[in-house]
């Protein structure tokens, strides 16, 4: 279901003929008969199968690595460790939504020092079969010194913890700290006053959640190919969410010149954020340096749990207070994030997105970035949001229910609107908050009948949104058919699809004359990662940009045919035509026309756009979800579950609705089941999917899903980013729903069956915790 | 170790390969043939992406040695469309938007192709139970299952 509900006219809509249908995307023969290209699936003559050595230990002092065995064997070019690779200074750059420094980087993707966690590489080789490469590992011989561990995210902070970095003082606190500490950087938000508002407030709501890490889940493992050239060329094949980025920050830690590196994003099988650093990169490029052969790095499944970011656990405190009638009159929070063995987890933009749904007076909000012996995090899908809005989601269906109020009704009353001031910083434009509650309050779902144990939940989510550098060109071919050049990869969610439609509507003529492809790192002037739910709005913008460049070229070309004055012509339904009766008579010229002739009247036509936009409209989301819980075995049951979103302009409504549903399943996944479990020795104890529990096709029921359009009037076609808000209600409203139907309230994730049995024979014994 | 010589069908075509007696079919397929339409996403049999008929059973090539196949019928998907003409399974998921990144896809077709050869009307529930081997991260499984489903019904009419 698609629900327009921009306050403007959208009278414009009704002359789309494009936008708003479902065509089929332009990767999908390829990808549903296995042409798709992936990181994998290429060969390079001679290529070398490259390896990584990891460490086997949570936290340790490399005393040496000796390579000689190893370097020995038959079949083997090239062996390389930290000696390897220059140090890197403290310098920060983007990576995605996520900061990294590049003194963290380059010990993260090969130790220096010291290993910070299991799977942690120390060294990598290059041999001519795996079988060879898999026994030269083996001959690597590691001298650590063990040192303690700490995995948990409070037990890190307490001041006598055993300390990852000796050179890590909290950044955020003034004066800066004089000892050393796990708690790398401290952020807060704050408005109003606090104390004043919980003063103010009839029902007061406090609680403690702790969530665990989980991962992004792509199917396909990081792979890459690099080969090099003796004169220090190198090319990089390889499944990224940004060429660009990689190809910088390879650059950035081998001191090469970018000119040098040309990166070409293959086919990427899911990213979700895990896909916007940099890993075997770097490595594959020293190996095929010192080998002259080309070398390909794919990690197996263990090593993408063990060592490739998940996204933080975490320990979160809310405390929130309202009045009778429902206006909340305080809200705080404290987010407490594993950042994993370096500095930089999301919890800045969780602090950003932890109230923001609700127009607040007094608020703080403080988040704390922890450093533990875990792998390195990395986004995933709204970084950060979903954790701290299981929290305030959970705590307002408390408040909700403690006044007597319809969960949505409570929501609306404190919801976020046009002119609202956001506590992080802008006031919002238009927004669909308020639609989506009111549409998720009409649907059928959220009056259906419930059964025995079973309960209905809602929630809600928010993301900003980002725009970010973009680049994009086109090509009007001798035929009139164009080809669009992105450097956005195109991480699952149709945005080939989207560009092209956008362009062929913007130039008049059919979606399957309009080719998208992927261009390499040669090809477009920089552009930022495919992330933050940004490649629809900003390349979709481009892409519109590079095509209205282009149509003003047309109308000179058939400006000077007809020999008229350019402001003449107009462009219209695929023609250019005369503006009017005064310009003269002249039959329109399709695109076609003018392409054919280009070369004779100044040559080909092409237009581009290399741009930084802002005003990505922020994304808002209700969800509604029915569980069933089986006391006897305590698996928590989805029965039923609806998303309602704002989309701003669907462009492509089938891929709104895979954005939505495949977001919801993995919400779903990190309610029920997903977790990392590690040993008391520090080492990861579930790095596979058969007990790494991803949601599978029996566990989940059809997604139902409803795209509230309240234009972003900041995109030519009012899109806004939609890819991350679906992550971010699951856990909550799954929560809620839970407690609607046994009277337990979770403050633990995963709601799993022990978890869940366990809550429920403490409740029968008198304490209704979960 | 000496190298063992295999004679197989894969895809209908007549193969001799030569593979170590660690090398599993899909790794055959993907590094000896260059069929690397199946892909490995966990080498363990957990999710399904490399999925492949053997002797017309399904069976995850990860899990199967490449010597083990001898004399026998592998179908990859390869061989799913005839000629120009896409299975129906590969139009509708097309049409339904039934992939995303597509990298569980080819084995999500084989296996979905495998069902129906075995049960033309299956239900949701056993749709869902039959592809709860391949692993989807992007879809939530919502349009892989109506796809599947709905082309289930357009053959059974045809």
């Amino acid at each position: 279901m698609v629900m327009n509900l921009t306050r403007e006219s959208s009278a414009s809509d009704e002359d789309l003929k494009i936008v708003g249908t479902r065509p089929r995307r332009p990767d999908g023969v390829d990808k549903v008969t296995g042409r798709a290209k992936f990181g994998a699936d290429l060969t390079l003559p001679g290529m070398l199968v490259g390896k990584t050595l990891r460490s086997p230990h949570a936290h340790a002092l490399i005393k040496s690595i000796d390579t000689s065995k190893a370097e020995a064997l038959a079949g083997v070019k090239a062996v390389v460790t930290r000696d390897d690779f220059p140090d890197m200074p403290v310098e920060y750059a983007s990576a995605g939504e996520l900061v990294i420094n590049f003194y963290d980087v380059t010990r993260n993707m090969m130790a220096r020092e010291k290993v910070l966690y299991d799977g942690h590489p120390v060294a990598a080789v290059a041999a001519i079969s795996e079988a060879i490469a898999r026994k030269a590992l083996k001959l690597i011989e590691v001298k650590y010194e063990i040192l303690p561990h700490v995995i948990d995210v409070v037990e890190a902070m307490a001041p006598d913890a055993p300390l990852l970095h000796p050179e890590q003082f909290t950044q955020g606190v003034e004066p800066t700290p004089k000892k050393a500490s796990n708690i790398a950087k401290r952020v807060e938000f704050s408005k109003g006053d606090i104390e004043a508002g919980f003063k103010a407030a009839d029902i007061v709501v406090e609680r403690e959640f702790n969530t665990q890490p989980v991962h992004q889940g792509y199917i396909e493992p990081q792979a890459c190919v690099v080969s090099t050239t003796e004169d220090g060329q190198v090319e990089i094949w390889t499944s990224t969410q940004g060429h660009f980025v990689y190809r910088a920050h390879c650059a950035r830690l081998l001191n090469m010149d970018i000119a040098k590196i040309r990166v070409t994003a293959s086919e990427i099988g899911g990213g979700f954020g895990g896909k916007n650093n940099v890993y075997g990169e770097p490595l594959a490029i020293v190996l095929s340096r010192k080998s002259n052969r080309p070398v390909r790095m794919v990690m197996s499944r263990e090593e993408v749990f063990r060592a490739t970011g998940p996204t933080s656990g975490a320990n979160i405190k809310i405390k929130m207070g309202c009045k009778k009638d429902g206006t909340i009159t305080a809200a705080q929070a404290e987010l407490n994030f594993q950042a994993g063995a370096f500095a930089g987890s999301s919890v800045p933009m969780a602090a950003m997105c932890t109230f923001t749904r609700y127009d607040l007076e007094n608020l703080e909000v403080v988040g704390h970035d922890v450093t533990v012996n875990r792998p390195k995090v990395a986004a995933y899908r709204a970084p950060g949001a979903p954790i701290a809005v299981f929290g305030v989601e959970s705590v307002i269906d408390e408040m909700a229910k403690k006044a007597g109020i319809d969960p949505l009704d409570f929501r609306l009353k404190n919801a976020a609107r046009e002119g609202t001031k956001a506590y992080y910083g802008p006031t919002f434009g238009p927004i669909g908050y308020v639609e989506t509650l009111e549409a998720a309050k009409k649907h059928a779902h959220y009056k259906a009948k419930l059964g025995k144990d079973q309960g209905r939940g809602v929630a809600t989510g928010f993301w900003f949104n980002i725009g970010g550098e973009t680049s994009t060109s086109l090509m009007v071919n001798e035929d009139g058919s164009v080809t669009l050049t992105l450097g956005t990869p195109d991480v699952a969610g149709g945005s080939r699809a989207a560009m092209a439609m956008m362009v062929a509507e913007e130039f008049g003529i059919a979606y399957d004359k309009v080719r998208p492809v992927i261009g390499d790192t040669s090809a477009l002037g920089y552009n930022f990662i495919t992330a933050g739910s940004r490649a629809t709005f900003a390349s979709g913008m481009a892409s519109v940009q590079a095509a209205r460049q282009a149509i003003g070229i047309l109308c000179e070309r058939a400006a000077k045919t007809w020999d008229v004055p350019a402001e003449g012509v107009l462009w219209e339904n695929g023609h250019a035509r005369p503006a009017s009766s005064n310009v003269g008579e002249f039959e329109p010229l399709s695109l076609a026309d003018i392409a054919k002739v280009a070369g004779k009247t100044g040559g080909a036509i092409a237009g581009h756009a290399e741009i930084n936009p802002k005003g990505a409209g922020p994304g808002f989301g209700t969800h509604i979800v029915d569980v069933e819980v089986d006391r006897e075995t305590g698996r928590i049951k989805i029965l039923r579950y609806t998303v309602v979103q704002d989309a701003g302009k669907a462009i492509h409504p089938a891929y709104v609705e895979g954005q939505f549903q495949g977001g919801a399943v993995q919400g779903i996944g990190w309610a029920l089941n997903e977790e990392y479990i590690y040993g008391p020795d520090g080492r990861l104890q579930n790095p596979g999917f058969l007990d790494y529990r991803m949601p599978v096709a029996s566990d989940v029921p059809m997604i139902d899903t409803v795209i509230v359009e309240v234009a972003n009037p900041n995109h030519p076609y009012g899109v806004r980013g939609i890819g991350e808000v679906p992550i971010i209600p699951p856990m909550a409203a799954i929560a809620n729903a839970v407690e609607n139907a046994i009277g337990i309230r979770f403050e633990t994730l995963p709601m799993s069956p022990p978890r869940v049995l366990a809550a429920i024979d403490a409740a029968a014994a008198g304490n209704g915790k979960g | 170790m000496a190298k063992i010589h295999v004679t197989a069908t894969v895809n209908g075509d007549e193969v001799e390969f030569l593979c170590d007696p660690q090398q599993t079919l899909l790794d055959v397929l993907r590094d000896e043939m260059g069929l690397t339409g199946s892909k490995e996403g966990c080498g363990s049999g957990d999710c399904g992406a490399c999925s492949v008929m053997l002797d017309g059973r399904l069976v995850c090539a990860c899990l199967v040695l490449g010597a083990e196949v001898g004399g026998r019928a592998v179908e990859t998907i390869e061989g799913m469309a005839k000629g120009e003409q896409l299975h129906p399974l590969q139009d509708k998921f097309l049409d339904l938007a039934a992939l995303q990144c597509g990298i569980c896809t080819p084995g999500v077709l084989i296996a979905a192709k495998a069902l129906l050869e075995k049960n033309p009307d299956p239900s949701e529930t056993e749709a869902r139970f039959w592809l709860a081997g391949n692993l989807c991260r992007c879809t939530g499984y919502d349009k892989i299952i109506r796809a599947v489903l709905e082309t289930a019904s357009d053959m059974r009419a045809k």
